[in-house]
């Protein structure tokens, strides 16, 4: 059949969208699979979830009275706890305004031998709200820590 | 003045934008004129009820009426009244109220310079917002009342959200909201469209300039977002892939497809279907980005706790417009293709690859804000994805948007020459090789900033060539209308954009520091001296104010006084400082005393260098204008003596605003 002109803009349409919709999708895959960041609470950690991952992102509680500054560089460290479990954390930086004793926080990085070395910390602007993945993250964090403890017939604190 | 005289309006604003937009339906299919004629009385009182209930909170805010919980909880004796004006959008309540009366602005508008439309379109068109309006009086008296009481009232309030409390913040919101709500009006022709099942080009053409001045304020308030997240969140930064940043990115950028898509539409008759599309997708990630910023389901800086039931109440409304709009547009859209056919070399073709890119990049950006919540509900885990994925493609969708954009404006509608592009080929590439090897050598030949200054050049040099081309074939007058200009300026705006951002991305010298008092840093080419940090007050904070003073070669460049303020309710906000200029910026901010408790000793700073960033704003403001300018233009107006009326409406707009 004899192509008119309409049926030829037609197609070169369909083509360019279709060329363009699996470029997008095609780059766009890859580009989400190099950055996606989990999100991983102290016991989830501890307890081997983001072994897989090089970088990841913890979250839980500043530890009251764990903030510890180097006298000589901008080096911090510091423990992010959950309901069972810490994880020491080492940031060298300026650390935001919100951060503090007991305020939730996310630090991305990665794991150090049993430190995670953190390249960025978020902490929230308005003091008394927890993000809601972090909370459900604590939450399931907890509710796992109890089917354990149940499990291992109450020997599974002992481990930490 | 009591606050339930507020709720009451509301209330009856409702009722009328029931009326608004049923009655001039069932009138236009019925053909009844009566019906079709209530549609501008009931907007008129829609939006006189509207402005009262925004009034009584303002002046519950002025008058420090504690008894009203959103006032005690956003604002306090001490805030001054410009900031208790401010505060009425600064939580969920008002600044939806806010968006309501916008709305409303926008409608009254529209009903007073549709009068020349067919009577059955202007119907349709206005009941379109009516319903729209429905959905959102219907959120706030059902979800989100500003006009709740707070019984006991308490002596004084809390206070508004310090990094509300800054000028750019000021305005940010409102300019905003005229963006997004701006394009209801492309929404409302299309789906007017679809439901008459035509869409005259004329039409069209009468919708251009709401398109133009939405898309310009929504660049406006953009502009103002990453302004103010520089200068305020302390970190120096001018965009973070935010899921709130990106809430108001999508809407932009499929907005910039739909001006040009209705250029296309309104010349030549061809992509009909494709705007329509694109006008209902633009309005669609307006709510999107409502929803995304007051529902509190993505974790962001913008993000407020609150209440469920708003999430799900959007999420139905957003559901019912998009999905309901698409279903209309698969019954109808056939009907209203048709226009004229064009070769593969032509100005169409161009529009339609650069539309094209638009779309696909706003739909990556849509997938990768969206992508933790599609995690979740599929088990994932929680997920997060970060800024490295956008920074990777949007760039990469952008770029044949940048190599193309020379050519469009030389191109012709329907059948382009090629041959006439060889001489601009030949003449932009020359010009941006030349610049680009001269900027090797200024920048220590850093590849990204040298494509930045080739690319800015590209663009620019192929921009003046066009206004060149005006001026010497064009007879005097009619060299630049106003839409020529504004295009010609949007695209300049572009060209500087670019430069901006890929200069500032690389040349930046950005450090952190321990610094004790009396130490001087060397960044950039200037030393910043510390000299200690001491306790100030304003009106309603205390702080720590750092001095640094900043020298070149020993001459004095200026001091600068970063500060690190508590606030009355013990909120802690940096205020950086910035000393900006046409080719750097200096930014410096208070990180904390090294010694907790000792504010003379070592304090932890920020130190930037922030060479050409203020391009990236200048480059938008252009935009801006560009969009402002053409929207200005006389074409787009039905029938004379219209025209001056139009001008002064869309002033009005912005003072009300």
């Amino acid at each position: 059949m004899p192509m008119n002109p309409t049926r030829k803009r037609r197609l070169v349409i369909v083509v360019l969208v279709v060329a363009a919709a699996s470029l997008a999708i095609g780059l766009g895959v890859y580009a989400l699979q190099q950055n996606m960041n989990y999100l991983f609470t102290p016991s989830q950690v501890q307890s081997g979830q983001a072994s897989r991952y090089r970088t990841f992102r913890l979250g839980g509680m500043v530890k009251a009275g764990s903030i510890q500054r180097s006298d000589k560089s901008l080096k911090v460290t510091f423990t992010v706890i959950d309901a069972g479990g810490a994880m020491p954390v080492e940031y060298t930086g300026i650390l935001p305004d919100l951060f503090r004793d007991n305020q939730s926080v996310i630090a991305t990085g990665h794991m150090d031998k049993a430190r995670f070395v953190a390249t960025e910390v978020l902490a929230k602007h308005d003091a008394t709200y927890m993000p809601k993945e972090l909370k459900d993250a604590m939450a399931k964090a907890h509710a796992q820590k109890k089917i354990e403890e149940a499990g291992n017939g109450g020997q599974g604190m002992g481990s930490h | 003045m009591t606050p339930e005289l507020g709720q009451l309006a509301l209330i009856l604003a409702l009722l009328l934008a029931l009326a608004q937009g049923v009655l001039p339906l069932i009138g236009a299919w019925r053909g009844n004129r009566a019906l079709m004629a209530t549609a501008r009385p009931a907007a008129a009182g829609q939006a006189v009820f509207v402005a009262i209930a925004f009034g009584i909170l303002v002046w519950a805010f002025l008058h420090f009426d504690f008894s009203v919980k959103y006032v005690a909880d956003n604002s306090n004796l001490e805030l001054p009244w410009y900031y208790r004006i401010a505060a009425v959008w600064g939580a969920h309540e008002g600044s939806l109220l806010l968006w309501i009366l916008i709305l409303n602005a926008w409608t009254v508008a529209l009903a007073a310079f549709s009068q020349k439309l067919p009577e059955v379109f202007a119907a349709r068109v206005l009941a379109v917002m009516g319903l729209v309006a429905v959905g959102f009086l219907a959120f706030t008296l059902f979800t989100s009342d500003p006009f709740g009481r707070l019984l006991p009232m308490p002596g004084d309030g809390a206070d508004l959200n310090p990094v509300l409390q800054d000028p750019g913040m000021t305005f940010h919101p409102p300019v905003l909201y005229m963006g997004y709500v701006g394009f209801s009006v492309a929404f409302a022709f299309s789906i007017a469209g679809l439901l008459g099942g035509e869409m005259e080009q004329a039409w069209v053409r009468w919708a251009r300039p709401w398109t133009n001045a939405a898309w310009g304020f929504l660049t406006a308030g953009i502009v103002a977002g990453s302004w103010w997240a520089y200068a305020e969140l302390g970190w120096g930064g001018w965009w973070f892939w935010d899921p709130v940043e990106n809430a108001s990115f999508m809407p932009w950028l499929v907005g910039l497809a739909l001006i040009h898509a209705q250029a296309v539409t309104e010349k030549r008759g061809s992509l009909r279907a494709w705007t329509i599309l694109l006008s209902i997708f633009a309005f669609s990630l307006s709510l999107l980005g409502t929803f995304l910023v007051r529902s509190g389901v993505l974790t962001s800086v913008h993000a407020f706790a609150s209440d469920p039931r708003r999430g799900v109440f959007i999420l139905a409304f957003l559901t019912i417009v998009v999905g309901g709009s698409l279903l209309l547009y698969a019954l109808r859209a056939p009907k209203v293709a048709g226009g004229k056919p064009f070769n593969v070399v032509s100005r169409e073709t161009v529009l339609l690859i650069g539309n094209l890119l638009f779309a696909v990049a706003s739909a990556m950006v849509l997938l990768g804000t969206l992508f933790p919540l599609i995690g979740d509900a599929l088990n994932l885990g929680k997920i997060s994805v970060g800024p490295p994925y956008f920074g990777f493609l949007f760039p990469l969708l952008m770029l044949p948007v940048v190599v193309l954009m020379p050519f469009g404006p030389f191109l012709r509608w329907g059948k382009g020459e090629a041959a006439a592009l060889k001489g601009l080929l030949l003449r932009i590439t020359i010009a941006a090789v030349a610049c680009a090897i001269i900027a090797a050598f200024l920048v220590d030949g850093q590849l990204k900033a040298i494509v930045g200054v080739a690319a800015g050049v590209w663009i620019a040099a192929g921009t003046l060539l066009f206004a060149y081309k005006r001026w010497r074939e064009a007879p005097r007058g009619r060299r630049y209308p106003a839409e020529l200009a504004g295009m010609l300026l949007a695209h300049l705006g572009m060209a500087v954009f670019v430069m901006g951002v890929l200069l500032s991305e690389t040349l930046s010298v950005t450090s952190d520091v321990r610094m004790a008092p009396g130490q001087t840093q060397h960044i950039g080419g200037y030393d910043f001296r510390f000299d200690g940090a001491h306790r100030t007050t304003g009106p309603n904070w205390t702080a720590d104010q750092g001095i640094v003073v900043v020298t070149r070669n020993g001459n004095k460049v200026g001091t600068m006084l970063p500060q690190k303020r508590t606030y009355l309710r013990g909120q802690v906000q940096t205020e950086s400082a910035i000393d900006a200029g046409f080719s750097r910026d200096l930014y410096v901010a208070l990180g904390e005393p090294m010694d907790a408790g000792n504010i003379q000793g070592a304090w932890s700073l920020r130190l930037y260098y922030k060479p050409f960033i203020r391009w990236i704003w200048g480059g938008g403001l252009l935009m801006m204008l560009g969009g402002f300018i053409a929207a200005a233009d006389k074409r787009f107006r039905i029938k004379r003596g219209v025209e001056t009326v139009r001008i002064d409406g869309l002033l009005a707009q912005e003072t009300r605003a």
